[in-house]
């Protein structure tokens, strides 16, 4: 299991073919408290760098977008009725949608959680 | 993910002091609901039968369960609640881009004069002759101000005046074989409504950085051109409170690329009747009569933002519009050719028009300039005053009507632009605009107007320069727990949009739904 | 100048602190061609009262609703505002005060928001309500895009009753697109609608009671469009009506749209008015235009603030569902003032005198020769045929002093068979009298 990152804050933690994807703990103490989230829904096919999902914190709303390509294969319901989730455990409760990875070979190009940090620094 | 920080969003602070709230003057107001019912009223009005309806058997069955007062307890619930609020008429309200400037009772007063007040969009046109006139007078004055060549008076605020305008713009491209052209140009320092506007009718909206300074770099611009490029929307003076120095070459490199400028005008009490904004190639320009022309801004409206129209644009202005015809001045109602028809079903803000006519000849030419002049004194006034002991980001030109500050003075200190926002609350103003322009960090932008004296400037620049001294001397807890003598301490905005409640519910309702 | 505070003394000491030489100097961003370049000739400054009789002057070339008989209506109604309502919205903590954006010195706007969202919600039967938008007619054009977006589907179906002015709007909103149909005029009442409902359609629009004064029946129009998959939108550009005829909400609207000028608001020559929208809970993320919420302070206590602003456009800005900012705050007081004063009981009562009106006036038009009274139902407006051409007779009213209502051709003048109908309105200020006067001069022009 390897956890990787982008620069605009997501993390994707890949299980096998699947890849678990959402947004960092540094990235939701910055938005503050999450309100609201706009969820994909199953069977959507991204594209690396699509629009996925959006996070609203109270004065903010950011995209989330694919870190890699794939098809969007279960989304997590819980954060419609529980958005804090999100600030409460980004990285585990929190998680955002799974995709199913097309092509292995883009995971390489994230960033690991060395370089995720020198960036956050 | 594109990310926004806005500072401290819920920002409860962990103050201990006492409660500030219902104290002698300023009670506790219950909603109307908790204090009315459904036998209350306070009209009298005759208790007809009717006998045979013709309701085409569609009566109402649905409960209206609407609360009534009496008109004594009407009064007081209004009163009351109004007590809880911000004025400019009860204090200085510097919220930068807004104008919140003196509101002329003289204005209230001709709008309800009952030749104006009293009378329909849609009588015949013989026996709205003044009306008609007034809109002439008006139309007049916006073009002679603006050096332009007509003026679409309908839209009913800012943004929708921006609307109309893009509307013309795309109507004139379309017309002229250019429909293709789908990129507009915003600097990212723009409103708002600028990208949202463009967005709305289709276009890709195209980010313009910002110079270091400040302004929109002009090559910027032309390297952005294209073909593709319908228009471009810039602010004028920008959103930083300053004045674009090379918006003539702007608007030439615009008009080379075969594009359209419109200016975003709602900065236009800094240069009104000192700058024209024809002479400096605009195609147009909405103005916000609730900003410039001291329409009252009404808690949030009703505003009205006419656009001024250059040569090649004016044959793409909206219905209605009044004209000379042979008895009389008449009202065109109905689009001819590529004209793009109606953006709103009668005249526009009358009422506005009323009171802003009122303000321009109350002002003349030359009071206009003079107020405009004034206003940038005074934002170039506080900026002298406060530069010592606040961060200015783009220090170097004079501002206009705006003095910009970014949060670098408050680095370290555990203090946000918020916290100190609230802590003006506390010594008696309304807090400046925050967190925009967005290009600034932590930005605080404030708009003093014409309408300040001297004497109020003083006071306000000494409570500023108080503040920041003691945000710097470590007092966080005094900015981070404000406003602690405000109706109410801060609210908690999480809780409102993550369960939001948006009307009133009898408790037993509320019970029932949660269960 | 007396709005202006400083003296030149006041002026010079202020340049002298910003080390300014003049003001021309804090102008040196502008290029020096356009600085001062011209001279306006504008008229110079003046004493209030010569401003005063300039406006007084122009506002005697119009005639005032009270001036005499006044049967005008067709999506803005002459009603009687109680005087408490004008004083009340003109107090400096109303009239003066700028959008809610600090909530903290903003609670008497922002429960008074609350309140009218209410109010809103009640008379409508909806969920939900916004906290006003311009007018009726532009909330019309943002209600068809709400129900784009929440269908991601394009086609929308104008009933042939809907205002002509609001269907024009919609239009222009629509420009370029083909998917919009608006079915022919229907003054009699008559319609098809529910024949251009099919799996591409967004929305289907109905006025009622209809620009021609009808009732129309929004309980098979709503499963009609819900068989399909589509959303109805219910448009009212007479809020009083709801005080007699079912709720939208009752009915299953999906969306509900009004102009709310009738409560509060004076006619103003068609501006400032208020528009309101309301609709179903689960659509308030796709609903434009400021909504005010229920929320507490650091202490516990009741408060209101403006939430789920990631909406709108100072957020999102391309991503908004609209491009609104300002709306109509001032109207949206007015009407709940008003509102309030009446309470169920009053605003009942008066939408009973209104219909008891317009059936009095119903009466007398049929017995009039050569004027057919095309509404077997109607709130308090209908239209009638006459035996001449509409626009010339409501002219020669004119010239007697009636306003005899607005002749139809003026809103579709390419529409032949329209060109001898009048719609007029009664409400609860229109007297015997007045409608003896009209119906005396209409005998005598159609004789």
């Amino acid at each position: 299991m390897t956890t990787r990152f982008t620069p605009d804050h997501e993390y994707i933690r890949v299980e096998g073919s699947t890849g678990i994807v959402g947004i960092t703990n540094y990235a939701q103490e910055a938005l503050g408290d999450i309100v609201f989230v706009e969820l994909p829904s199953v069977g959507k096919v991204l594209k690396k760098g699509d629009e996925a999902a959006v996070v609203e914190s109270v004065k903010a709303a950011s995209e989330i977008y694919a870190p890699v390509a794939g098809t969007v294969i279960e989304v997590n319901d819980a954060l419609s009725g529980e958005p804090g989730l999100i600030n409460a455990d980004p990285e585990a409760g929190g998680w955002i949608y799974k995709i199913a990875i097309a092509e292995a070979g883009e995971i390489d190009s994230l960033l690991d959680a060395t370089a995720y940090a020198d960036l956050t620094k | 993910m594109s990310m926004n920080n806005q500072g401290r969003p819920t920002g409860i602070g962990t103050s201990s002091f006492a409660s500030s709230t219902g104290s002698a003057l300023l009670p506790n107001e219950p909603l109307l609901f908790e204090i009315g019912d459904t036998e209350h009223s306070g009209v009298d009005l005759p208790d007809v039968t009717i006998s045979g309806s013709r309701l085409g058997g569609f009566e109402r069955r649905m409960p209206l369960d609407l609360a009534g007062l009496t008109e004594p307890e009407a009064m007081r619930h209004y009163v009351r609640l109004s007590r809880l609020n911000h004025s400019i008429d009860s204090g200085m309200y510097p919220l930068g881009s807004c104008t919140m400037k003196h509101n002329p009772r003289l204005n209230e007063k001709m709008a309800r004069l009952p030749g104006f007040a009293d009378i329909h969009p849609l009588q015949p046109a013989s026996t709205v002759q003044g009306a008609l006139e007034l809109m002439e007078q008006l139309s007049h004055w916006l073009m002679t101000l603006t050096n332009t060549a007509a003026v679409a008076l309908t839209p009913k605020a800012g943004a929708h005046g921006e609307l109309l305008g893009m509307m013309a713009i795309k109507a004139a491209q379309e017309a002229a074989g250019q429909g293709h052209r789908r990129i507009v140009l915003v600097p990212e320092s723009a409103h708002g409504t600028n990208p949202a506007t463009a967005a709305f009718l289709g276009y890709t909206v195209k980010a313009i950085p910002a110079r270091s300074d400040g302004t929109v770099d002009v090559q910027a611009v032309r390297d952005a051109l294209s073909p593709e490029v319908a228009a471009i929307m810039l602010t004028n003076p920008n959103t930083c409170g300053l004045f674009e120095p090379d918006v003539i070459e702007i608007a030439e490199a615009v008009h080379e690329a075969g594009a359209f400028f419109y200016c975003d005008g709602a900065n236009f009490n800094a240069i009104m009747g000192v700058v024209r904004p024809g002479d400096l190639g605009i195609d147009a320009m909405h103005i916000n009569l609730h900003k410039t022309f001291s329409t009252p801004h009404g808690g949030g409206g009703p505003g009205a933002g006419p656009v001024v129209l250059s040569q090649a644009l004016a044959p793409f202005a909206p219905v209605p519009f009044v004209r000379k015809g042979a008895k009389g001045l008449e009202l065109v109602e109905h689009a001819q050719g590529e004209a793009l028809g109606r953006i709103t079903a009668f005249q526009g803000q009358m009422g506005m028009y009323v009171r802003a006519l009122t303000y321009m000849l109350s002002h003349g030419g030359d009071g206009l300039a003079q107020a405009a002049q004034d206003a940038v004194l005074n934002a170039n006034y506080i900026k002298a005053r406060l530069a010592h002991a606040f961060s200015v980001p783009f220090g170097d030109c004079p501002t206009m009507h705006e003095a910009l500050f970014d949060d670098s003075f408050l680095a370290g200190t555990g203090v946000t632009t918020l916290d100190f926002a609230k802590a003006l609350i506390d010594e008696g103003f309304h807090p400046m605009t925050m967190y925009f322009p967005l290009v600034v960090h932590g930005a605080m932008l404030i708009e003093p107007t014409e309408s300040e004296s001297k004497q109020t400037l003083d006071h306000f620049c000494a409570v500023m320069e108080e503040l920041a001294a003691d945000a710097k001397a470590g007092n966080a807890e005094r900015f981070t727990s404000a406003p602690l003598k405000a109706p109410r301490r801060r609210l908690d905005e999480t809780r409102a949009a993550r369960s939001p409640i948006l009307k009133w519910e009898r408790p037993e309702e509320t019970l029932k739904a949660a269960e | 100048m007396r709005y202006l505070p400083h003296s030149d003394h006041e002026r010079a000491e202020m340049l002298g602190v910003i080390g300014a030489a003049d003001i021309d100097s804090l102008f040196s961003a502008v290029p020096k061609r356009a600085l001062k370049s011209f001279d306006l000739g504008l008229p110079a400054h003046s004493p209030e009262f010569l401003v005063e009789a300039h406006m007084r002057a122009l506002a005697g070339k119009n005639r005032a609703g009270a001036d005499g008989p006044f049967f005008v209506g067709a999506g803005a109604y002459r009603h009687h505002v109680p005087a408490t309502v004008d004083h009340l919205i003109q107090r400096s903590e109303w009239l003066t005060a700028y959008t809610p954006y600090q909530p903290e010195i903003s609670q008497g706007t922002l429960q008074m928001l609350f309140e009218f969202q209410t109010q809103v919600a009640k008379l409508t039967g909806m969920d939900v309500a916004n906290a006003s938008l311009y007018d009726g007619s532009t909330g019309t054009a943002e209600a068809v895009l709400m129900a784009r977006r929440l269908t991601k589907r394009n086609k929308i179906v104008l009933s042939g009753g809907l205002h002509p002015h609001y269907r024009d709007v919609v239009k222009a909103y629509l420009k370029d697109d083909t998917d919009l149909q608006c079915l022919s005029a229907s003054p009699e009442g008559q319609g098809d609608i529910l024949d251009h409902i099919d799996e591409q359609t967004a929305a289907i629009v109905i006025q009622t009671p209809d620009f021609y004064g009808h009732l129309r029946n929004l309980k098979t129009a709503a499963d009609a469009a819900h068989a399909k998959g589509a959303l109805l939108i219910v448009v009212i550009t007479e809020i009083v009506s709801l005080g007699l005829i079912e709720a939208p909400g009752a009915y299953g609207a999906d969306i509900v749209v009004a102009e709310g000028q009738s409560i509060g608001n004076a006619l103003n020559f068609g501006g400032p008015y208020l528009g309101l929208m309301a609709t179903r809970k689960e659509f308030i993320r796709q609903m434009p235009g400021r909504l005010c919420g229920e929320t507490v302070d650091a202490e516990g206590q009741r408060g209101f603030v403006l939430t789920l602003s990631t909406r709108e456009q100072h957020i999102r800005r391309e991503k908004a569902t609209s491009n609104i900012c300002t709306n109509s705050g001032l109207c949206a007081l007015a009407f709940s003032i008003h509102m309030a004063l009446l309470g169920e009981a009053g605003f009942t009562r008066l939408a009973r005198l209104n219909h008891a009106r317009a059936c009095k006036l119903a009466d007398a038009l049929a017995a009039v020769g050569g004027v057919d009274v095309l509404n077997k139902s109607f709130f308090n407006e209908m239209t009638i045929r006459t035996s001449q051409p509409a626009a010339a007779l409501v002219e020669r009213l004119a010239a007697r002093g009636i306003l005899a209502g607005v002749p139809v051709s003026r809103l579709e003048p390419d529409d032949p068979s329209v060109a001898n109908l009048i719609v007029l309105a009664a409400t609860e200020l229109t007297t015997d009298a007045d409608i003896a006067a009209l119906c005396a001069a209409l005998a005598e022009e159609l004789a």
